[in-house]
């Protein structure tokens, strides 16, 4: 019996969570939209619905009934399982973020993440690379020159800022002495590790939107070079896959930045989750406000960044932050 | 259904998976396809270790080999085999009759090891140093940690240097042609 109500709580836990994840990421669509518009003096979506509110459900809607379109010289398999692959791993991303302490509900006490397992941020890392091939292997298999240099330049970024991202987490880890998210949170009920790392938290914003592809960083999706890179010849629900993986990632990205730096659910008088909904909404917005102000950067300025600066400056952080942990 | 006989369809599965995907790695004409049937293998292969407890293990196994390792290799397929369908005319002409004989002799040396392997070495039930329940206590990546920095300490800093000379001769490779 033991084991089937475990079963069950899994599965709401997991309903619960990706329910909520694809709602946000629908109405990122749409607020990304609206605050770009703001931000560079024109009023975004305003024609479906008040304040262009049923402005996603069209949009899904559209996605739904539009021609799926499979390029001749494309290499069919691969292409169809691309999008799936990129999905699949942004929405498994999320599954040991914790949202919030546990609750007891009907005389059992329930912990507000889905697995805590003992090395929680590995886990991510190890999604966050995988789903990256779902775009290499779109634009590869896409049979377009566009689409292979968009695919190219993915897997070159992704090799060169995850070497950087993994080091530069280091810090936060040190500081906790544990890979699981709930422990790294835990660790954070006095001070949040913005403050004892606010140099890793910058690099770590630096290197998360390179590691998802987002302007200054979207070498692979550039619209003014490539046309939109690795996803060009994908159309209906295929393109809404990878949007919505996209999305699901930065949406993953910046409730991980919370639990790294911002102390997770932590904080007085509000209820858990709702402080950890609050915090992550600020990083995305702060992500958005970043696309609406740094231009694009030029590939080879990207690639000299991440070796040449990003690199050494969270080598040099876990080394510091290393000695003081040990001097204490 | 208890949890060993979840596990045991878990591993069977697993282990066809692993199997099937190294057997296409092999015979994919596509270098593509071959390192897409890889990255299956590997990943497969982490579920295998996370059945036997080993989370850092396995997911060691996902981040480097089925991530970095996959994706480096795919980067290189991408920059020197840019147009896929012409692979085939290489394939045929040349398997010499040598490397014919060389393949079949190491799988003749394979079949008579796992021959050997399933004859004379029994399972036992001796429990090892770090049965599950005491690495779950102490926490999987402390005990991984512990013992690479503790009883392997000299192992694991020779491997560190061999890859330290790794990354020196790719830097004086890549500065020779300049």
């Amino acid at each position: 019996m033991e084991l089937w109500y475990f079963i069950l709580e899994v599965v709401l836990k997991n309903l619960v969570v990706i329910s909520i994840l694809m709602l946000f990421v629908a109405y990122l669509t749409l607020a990304e939209r609206k605050f770009l518009g703001y931000l560079q003096v024109r009023l975004g979506p305003n024609r479906v619905g008040t304040w262009g509110l049923l402005q996603p459900i069209a949009d899904g809607i559209k996605s739904f009934v539009k021609e799926d379109i499979i390029p001749n010289n494309a290499d069919k398999p691969v292409y169809v399982i691309a999008p799936m692959i990129s999905f699949v791993a942004a929405l498994s991303m999320f599954a040991v973020i914790p949202f919030g302490q546990s609750v007891t509900l009907f005389g059992r006490e329930i912990k507000l993440v889905i697995a805590d397992v003992d090395i929680g941020i590995l886990y991510i890392f190890a999604m966050g690379t995988l789903g990256e091939y779902g775009i290499v292997l779109g634009g590869w298999s896409s049979g377009n020159k566009y689409a292979i240099l968009g695919a190219l330049r993915a897997a070159a970024q992704m090799i060169s800022y995850e070497v950087a991202l993994g080091l530069i987490v280091i810090g936060t880890i040190i500081l906790s002495g544990s890979l699981r998210l709930t422990e790294i949170v835990e660790a954070q009920r006095n001070v949040w590790f913005i403050v004892y790392q606010p140099f890793a938290f910058l690099l770590y914003i630096v290197a998360a939107l390179a590691e998802i592809n987002r302007t200054p960083f979207d070498m692979p999706a550039s619209e003014s070079e490539l046309a939109c890179g690795f996803n060009i010849e994908y159309s209906s629900m295929k393109f809404a896959l990878f949007m919505i993986a996209e999305y699901a990632h930065l949406v993953t990205v910046a409730a991980l930045t919370t639990t790294l730096f911002l102390g997770g659910w932590l904080g007085p008088v509000l209820p858990g989750p709702v402080w950890f909904i609050l915090k992550t909404c600020g990083m995305i917005f702060i992500f958005i406000w970043i696309r609406g102000t740094y231009p694009r950067m030029r590939y080879d300025h990207i690639m000299k960044f991440g070796w040449k600066f990003l690199f050494p400056a969270a080598l040099a952080n876990v080394v510091i932050t290393a000695f003081i942990v040990a001097l204490r | 259904m208890d949890a060993i006989g979840f596990k045991f369809i878990l591993f069977m599965i697993t282990a066809l998976v692993v199997i099937v995907s190294s057997v296409l790695m092999a015979t994919r004409k596509n270098p593509i396809h071959s390192a897409l049937w890889m990255i299956v293998t590997f990943f497969a292969m982490a579920i295998i270790y996370l059945l036997l407890n080993a989370q850092f293990i396995a997911v060691a196994q996902v981040m480097v080999y089925a991530g970095a390792i996959m994706m480096l290799i795919l980067f290189v397929i991408m920059m020197v085999n840019m147009d896929k369908g012409n692979e085939e005319e290489t394939t045929k002409a040349s398997w010499s009759l040598g490397k014919k004989m060389a393949a079949a002799l190491l799988m003749v040396i394979l079949l008579v090891e796992l021959l050997f392997g399933a004859l004379f070495y029994r399972m036992t039930a001796r429990v090892g140093d770090y049965p599950a329940d005491a690495v779950a206590a102490a926490g999987n990546a402390k005990t991984v940690g512990a013992l690479l920095y503790g009883q392997y300490l000299f192992p694991f800093e020779v491997a560190s240097i061999l890859l330290l000379i790794g990354i020196v001769g790719a830097v004086v490779i890549a500065k020779r042609n300049k």
